[in-house]
């Protein structure tokens, strides 16, 4: 892999960028790997990455229906933020944005990791009371959070309303280290590295079974054929279920379209992440300079990738209410993404009944924030069998009642 | 130069004549005019910077595909960013101002970047700022942030106002031009009910530009007539300035109004969103020109020929002098050959193919315009003008040949159908090799509830670049047919327009373009993506489309790549050396054009953004110094206020006042829900986790409801009023989340059952008289029998007190004697009135929901929402005297018995109370030894209601604490969130009055 910096541009720049190497290779499936990851989103493919750099297993392959990254890690509002309640959930994401803070370095692909600040809005008495409970918890988990108040809020965010006639801001749970990322580099950043491993990422690679042997998994067929493997991970948000099928089990998970929408590119006005969970919205600025907002998921299951409108009204709404100069800019664009929802809105990180297939799922609308830590994590699962990030999160919490609802702490996730 | 021509200008009014403002200079337009073409007639060619490289940006379209010509407009609060000059309709006094450059338009420092270029290609940012890892937030990103974004930031609050509109019909059309009217003619007459959407203020479409002839007529008159035959249909419905925003599932259809926007000083509405329900939808929105990819495309003075014409024709201006024409297709001779009839200088048409068009050819030569076949543009020259073009051999590398010396040039690389309200919902494309397009496939239509298609695509949008009228008559019948309606037996209108030889695609011109000209061949001019940048991206490996949109930013610029997108992937699929159709599309979605958040957001927005329950006593409460609490979309009184008195002070009050003498509760917003039938008992049993049928009638119990994962979700009173009615109490935020659970259970699970559910929260203001004089101020009001025999703890009774019918409840949440009253809604001010009138002896005072907190916790009565937070179960607050042995079954019973549920180390509820009687902080944790396996500070305990208790002078607090009930006593630790750190001994819950005497009187 050549590395990239400003003296390779300037280099290439003088012929013309003729020189510059494929990010990632573009293989023909092998006829056996040691892993197969299924699914080369984020979370797949820093699954892989973590595998080779944390446990040296490199024999790899990441097969993909579609292209890299085309899931929900190309479609979600980027927002990366650690201030979780409970303990299990705080782990993993704050080691997933502990994570974010060096991976461009790490990857050496600039993934534009801006930890600007993410604040969460109590705009009622019971949201104060638990954003106040989040940072008591936070401040024994290790995680970096403060409560503010409303003057605090509007000088770290002056577009912001604090005394709207309905829901008057009342305080924020302020992470100042959260933030926001590029979301498709952080794909073609993992994909790179682990091109650059020496495994192999399989574009237009559609699993189509999964075959076992007594009790144990022993590779996938796929529309390129069958491929064999020792171990399986299934990471394939939105189509969970549809993989879990084939795998012989079934997964507590319903999938729903999560919307979201940008505004026409304007001038630098907004610094920080905004919450606000009362009102349902959230928005950030890019680096491009578009409004980039978000809001709950849509009520009702479906696979369509597109969502209904009343949602996007509720949400521009919310914003408007909360940052009033929004009502003249325009919507350039909304989308949806398909997000799997538990039943604890937590997610799966486990061994399945099928041995040697794993699963990482259900994410919900938060994923994009757990890549780094959800990979590590699951890469420590796959190769030794057992991860403290993940043990909170196997699939028995169901059967047991051990749930991680994080329902107190955020009506809305992402 | 550009400049007004003496005469023509269909669409403008030489008689009005309109003063504006560009960048601070006062210029003058017509009426009709647009801001672009008024522009042009000041030879304002130069209009604006593009992103990236600041490059110098003019008008380049006519309509909504302008990606250059975007300015803010106006000032303070009708201030607006990234206007489109092409579709802004010019007014009187209109303002603008050009975009993203420093310092000024001319003169712009961030144009460095365009002589960087070569260092700053598709995608550097990921390859470079890298290290030192603090540099990207603390100096990269913000200098990439300043250099970013367009139009500036609206700093004012909205000056205007928004509206919604709902709509219902069989069919609406989309696009005004010749195939929408053709298509609303049809169903008008077949009897459907239409709606015609035009997005501009003009009917037509290019037609009454392009020429030819309908029905022998020109077709400007066709139009006029055909409009006035719609306007007679009382079945159709006509709206201009009113564009087809996006497609959504099931009929649905977004329409965007632009009511003032042309005429601010105008009342009403600036715009109005139209949401619409529909059986069928036939969009005719026509189709878009595609530039040529020629180095130096991107000058000011190079345009899309049609755009050209449409100046002339429409406004009167002329782009330039002396216009270069260069094309791959028959159309574009049309701008040729308008130019010349104009009076203007035509040096060249350059036809890339090289035995050249039909017709329109001919007509040229007739004119006298020299043609060249086989010729493309090798470069432009010029800076912030076009100054001369390099004519070349289209199938060479761009040597060039000659120097024609122009102003501007006019460029047609063949037109794309404008598929996108077809593909919002799922309709399918498929590639015509004959017009180089992707055009609807009729075969793959979004498809309805029914299964079957419900968008339908006439005239150019549908391929029929020509024809399209008869195209639009053909589709319209189907669409009536799939109505249920019989269309009428007319022949379409013939069509008259000259024979056109097919055109040649041309993706790059000259085909074989040296490096150096790919670099400056541009594909987005927004956003500054070039035929070299995409060839870089196909060659690193984004192969997808949607890798190399993503990594270029090709088509994410305010246009959506309406111009850009069909040339880029055409480019990166010979890059990758496969067919256009395998390449395929980037998603389109909504909306079509740009809406403003204000339209989406409508009427709603300050005092109206969410409706305001009020109680009946609401405006009483208002006026007595209510200090307001949101209460889901209530709001309730925190306290009473009283001049002098802080917030903490009058809560102290109202507590010390009810427990001594007598309070006052608004209690109406507490859900009540009617639970009726024979299985009303039954129902309720599965619902709460006590038995409910064994209730007597006049008998209220308290009652929990579980999820069926086993939390507790929701509590409060029931009461039985007959044999198979239950009056249930929510609590206030509770009820339409309550009310929804018994529905879903009652119609997915339940169905058989013979229960009805009624949400009654409103129709009775409920009072709470709360105190040790409660029964004597409501004895002073007379009445119904309210004593303790008559009236015991638990039981109601509907009766008189006073003029007042009433229904009376003995339950307490504060451990005092107390009286929930219903009276009917409409009398509940009345009734509070009268209250107090009694109580003034008494000393009666109301009191709001922070001391009604305080008082359920001095008494140790859990909160739902604070002792719950989703993650309890009853038993965890000790609560398992309110947990049915008997029944077999109730929502959340058997979730109770998993193993974690039965835990022994599962938090227990206990009272907590500082060693220094301070208050603990809440929500703080208490902490035990040691850290967990991910290095967390474990946890034994938190605090789930955290008070100042004014009956009992010290801190007082709820919590749940690991083994909590078998350590009273025990001292906690609880580090708050500024280093201090808490001691709370483990208590009883019930910190007040534990044999209940105060409360059974």
């Amino acid at each position: 892999m050549k590395r990239y910096s400003a003296f390779a541009i300037a280099r290439e720049a003088l012929r013309h960028h003729s020189g510059w190497e494929r990010a990632w290779a573009s293989p023909e499936p092998k006829r056996k790997y040691d892993v197969i990851i299924v699914g080369a989103g984020g979370h797949g493919l820093a699954t892989a990455y973590y595998l080779g750099k944390n446990f040296g297993i490199t024999n790899v392959a990441v097969l993909e229906k579609g292209w890299l990254g085309g899931g929900n890690t190309g479609r979600n509002t980027t927002i990366i933020r650690s201030n979780y309640l409970q303990d299990a959930s705080a782990a993993i994401y704050e080691k997933s944005r502990s994570l974010y803070e060096d991976l461009s370095q790490d990857l050496n692909y600039n993934v534009m990791f801006s930890p600007r600040g993410v604040m969460m809005l109590a705009q009622t008495h019971h949201e104060v009371r638990g954003y106040q409970r989040t940072a008591h918890a936070n401040a024994l988990q290790g995680v970096a959070t403060e409560y503010i108040g409303p003057e605090r809020v509007k000088e770290l965010c002056p577009i912001i309303c604090i005394d709207g006639p309905r829901y008057p801001v009342l305080g924020a749970l302020w992470q100042p280290r959260g933030g926001t990322a590029r979301h498709d580099a952080v794909a073609w950043g993992y994909a790179r590295a682990c091109s650059a491993m020496g495994m192999d990422i399989i574009q237009k690679c559609e699993v189509t079974g999964v075959r076992s042997e007594g009790g144990k998994v022993r590779g996938v067929e796929t529309s390129k054929g069958p491929i064999e493997c020792d171990k399986l991970g299934v990471v394939v948000a939105g189509h969970s279920g549809v993989l879990a099928e084939m795998a012989g089990f079934r997964l507590p998970i319903e999938s729903v379209a999560l919307q979201a929408l940008v505004s026409e590119p304007i001038k630098p006005c907004m610094d920080v992440v905004v919450m606000a969970n009362t009102v349902h919205g959230y928005m950030s600025q890019s680096d491009k300079g578009e409004m980039v907002i978000g809001g709950g998921a849509d009520g009702y299951n479906n696979y369509t990738q597109r969502g209904s409108f009343h949602h996007i009204e509720e949400t521009v709404r919310a914003l408007i209410e909360t940052f009033p100069m929004i009502s003249r800019l325009k919507m350039l664009r909304q989308w949806g993404g398909i997000v799997d929802m538990t039943g604890d809105r937590s997610p799966i990180l486990s061994k399945t009944p099928l041995e040697g297939c794993f699963i990482n799922c259900g994410w919900g609308t938060g994923g994009f924030k757990a890549i780094p830590g959800s990979g590590w994590g699951m890469a420590q699962l796959m190769a030794t069998g057992a991860s403290p990030l993940t043990a909170e999160f196997s699939l028995d919490r169901f059967k047991e009642g051990r749930f991680i609802d994080e329902s107190v702490a955020a009506g809305v996730a992402h | 130069m550009s400049l007004r021509l003496r005469d023509g200008g269909r669409l403008i009014d030489r008689s009005a004549r309109m003063a504006f403002q560009f960048d601070g200079r006062s210029l003058t337009g017509f009426a009709g005019d647009t801001l672009a073409s008024a522009l042009l007639a000041n030879d304002k060619m130069l209009v604006g910077r593009s992103f990236k490289y600041h490059r110098p940006r003019g008008v380049v379209a006519s309509g909504a595909e302008e990606p250059n010509a975007l300015v803010n407009l106006a000032q303070g609060g009708t201030f607006e960013p990234n206007q489109r000059a092409t579709t802004t309709e010019l007014f009187d006094g209109l303002t603008a101002t050009s975009q993203n450059h420093w310092p000024s338009l001319e003169h712009d420092i961030g144009a460095v970047n365009s002589s960087l270029a070569r260092f700053l290609p598709a995608g550097f940012y990921y390859k470079t700022f890298i290290h030192p890892r603090p540099f990207w937030k603390h100096i990269y990103e913000p200098f990439i942030r300043q250099s970013a974004g367009l139009g500036k930031a609206p700093k004012d609050r909205d000056a205007d106002r928004y509206e919604h509109f709902y709509y219902f019909c069989d069919l609406v059309v989309i696009g005004g031009g010749v195939a929408g009217l053709q298509a609303a003619r049809v169903a008008g007459e077949a009897g459907a009910k239409v709606l015609l959407l035009e997005q501009s203020a003009h009917w037509g479409g290019r037609a009454p530009v392009d020429g030819g002839e309908i029905d022998g007529r020109p077709a400007e008159a066709w139009v006029t007539d055909t409009l006035a035959v719609l306007e007679a249909m009382p079945n159709v419905t006509l709206r201009s300035r009113c564009m087809g925003a996006g497609v959504y599932d099931h009929g649905y259809l977004l329409a965007y109004e632009r009511l003032t926007d042309h005429a601010p000083q105008a009342d009403g509405p600036r715009h109005r969103l139209w949401r619409i329900r529909t059986q069928q939808i036939i969009t005719a929105t026509g189709a878009i020109e595609r530039p040529l990819s020629f180095a130096g495309n991107d000058i000011p003075g190079v345009m899309l020929a049609s755009a050209v014409r449409d100046y002339v024709v429409n406004y009167g201006v002329a782009p330039g002098q002396r216009t270069v024409v260069v094309t791959n297709n028959d159309d574009g001779y049309r701008t040729a050959i308008c130019l010349k009839q104009a009076g203007l200088d035509v040096p060249r048409i350059l036809d890339a193919r090289e035995t050249g068009g039909g017709a329109l050819m001919e007509e040229a030569r007739a004119l006298g315009i020299r043609i060249d076949c086989g010729r493309a543009v090798g470069k432009v020259q010029g800076g912030k003008r076009v100054k001369s073009v390099q004519v070349c051999a289209q199938k060479g590398s761009g040597s060039a040949l000659e120097e024609v010396a122009c102003d501007a040039v006019a460029m047609s690389g063949g037109w794309s159908p404008v598929v996108h309200l077809w593909s919002h919902c799922g309709g399918k494309l498929v590639w015509d090799d004959v017009q180089a397009h992707f055009r609807p496939d009729a075969d793959r239509p979004p498809l309805g509830r029914s299964g079957q298609g419900f968008v339908a695509v006439a005239g150019a949008a549908n391929g029929a670049l020509t024809g399209a009228v008869a195209d639009a008559d053909a589709m319209a019948r189907g669409v009536v047919q799939a109505i249920g309606l019989k269309p009428g037996k007319g022949i379409a209108p013939a069509e008259t327009q000259p024979e056109e030889l097919p055109i040649e695609p041309v993706w790059l011109m000259p085909a074989q373009a040296k490096t150096e000209l790919k670099a400056k061949a541009w594909l987005d001019y927004q956003n500054d993506v070039k035929v070299s940048d995409v060839q870089l991206a196909a060659r690193e490996g984004f192969e997808s489309v949607e890798h190399t949109k993503r990594y270029t930013t090709l088509g994410m610029a305010t246009d959506q790549g309406k111009l850009s997108n069909i040339n880029g992937l055409a480019i990166l699929s010979d890059a990758l050396g496969q067919p256009i159709p395998q390449t395929g599309t980037t998603t389109f979605r909504p909306p079509y054009t740009p809406i403003s958040m204000g339209a989406i957001a409508g009427e709603a927005r300050g005092d109206i953004f969410q409706p305001v329950r009020e109680t009946p006593m609401y405006g009483w409460n208002d006026s007595n110094g209510a200090d307001w609490e949101p209460v889901g979309h209530w709001r309730r009184p925190y306290a009473y206020v009283r001049s002098g008195e802080t917030v903490h002070d009058a809560v102290m009050r109202e507590v010390t006042n009810t427990r001594e003498n007598v309070g006052l509760l608004d209690a109406s917003t507490l859900g009540k829900l009617i639970v009726k039938g024979p299985d009303a008992g039954k129902f309720l049993d599965m619902l709460y986790t006590n038995m409910m049928s064994t209730l007597k009638p006049g008998r209220c119990r308290y009652g929990l409801m579980c999820t069926e994962n086993g939390f507790l979700t929701d509590d409060g009173v029931v009461a039985r009023i007959d044999e198979d009615t239950f009056l249930c109490h929510t609590t206030t935020g509770g009820a339409d989340r309550i009310h929804a659970h018994m529905e879903e259970w009652l119609q997915t699970e339940w169905w058989d059952w013979q229960v009805y559910v009624a949400n009654v929260t409103e129709q009775y203001a409920q009072i709470g008289v709360v105190g040790p004089k409660a029964r004597a101020v409501l004895e002073t009001l007379g009445g119904m029998d309210l004593s303790a025999e008559a009236l015991p703890f638990m039981a109601w009774a509907d009766g008189k007190i006073g003029a007042f019918d009433a229904r009376a409840y003995r339950v307490s949440f504060s451990g005092e004697l107390s009286y929930e009253i219903a009276v009917p809604a409409s009398r509940g001010q009345a009734f509070w009135d009268a209250l107090l009138e009694a109580g003034k002896a008494h000393g009666i005072m109301p009191y709001g929901t922070e001391a009604l907190h305080i008082m359920r916790a001095e008494k140790g009565f859990i909160m739902i929402g604070d002792e719950t937070d989703g993650t309890v179960i009853p038993q965890d607050l000790g609560l398992n005297w309110a947990i049915s042995k008997k029944k077999d079954d109730y929502l959340g019973k058997r979730a109770q018995e998993r193993v974690h549920m039965t835990d022994p180390d599962r938090w227990k509820l206990v009272g907590l109370e500082t060693v220094d009687g301070s208050v603990l902080p809440d929500g703080a944790y208490a902490v035990a030894e040691g850290t967990n396996a991910n290095g967390q500070r474990n946890m034994q305990g938190r605090v789930t209601s955290t008070y100042h208790s004014p009956t009992l002078g010290k801190g007082i607090a709820m919590g749940l604490v690991k083994h909590g009930p078998d350590r009273m006593g025990e001292v906690l630790e609880f580090p708050g969130t500024d280093g201090t750190v808490f001691k709370a001994k483990i208590v009883d819950p019930v910190f007040y009055d534990k044999d209940g005497d105060k409360q059974n009187v």
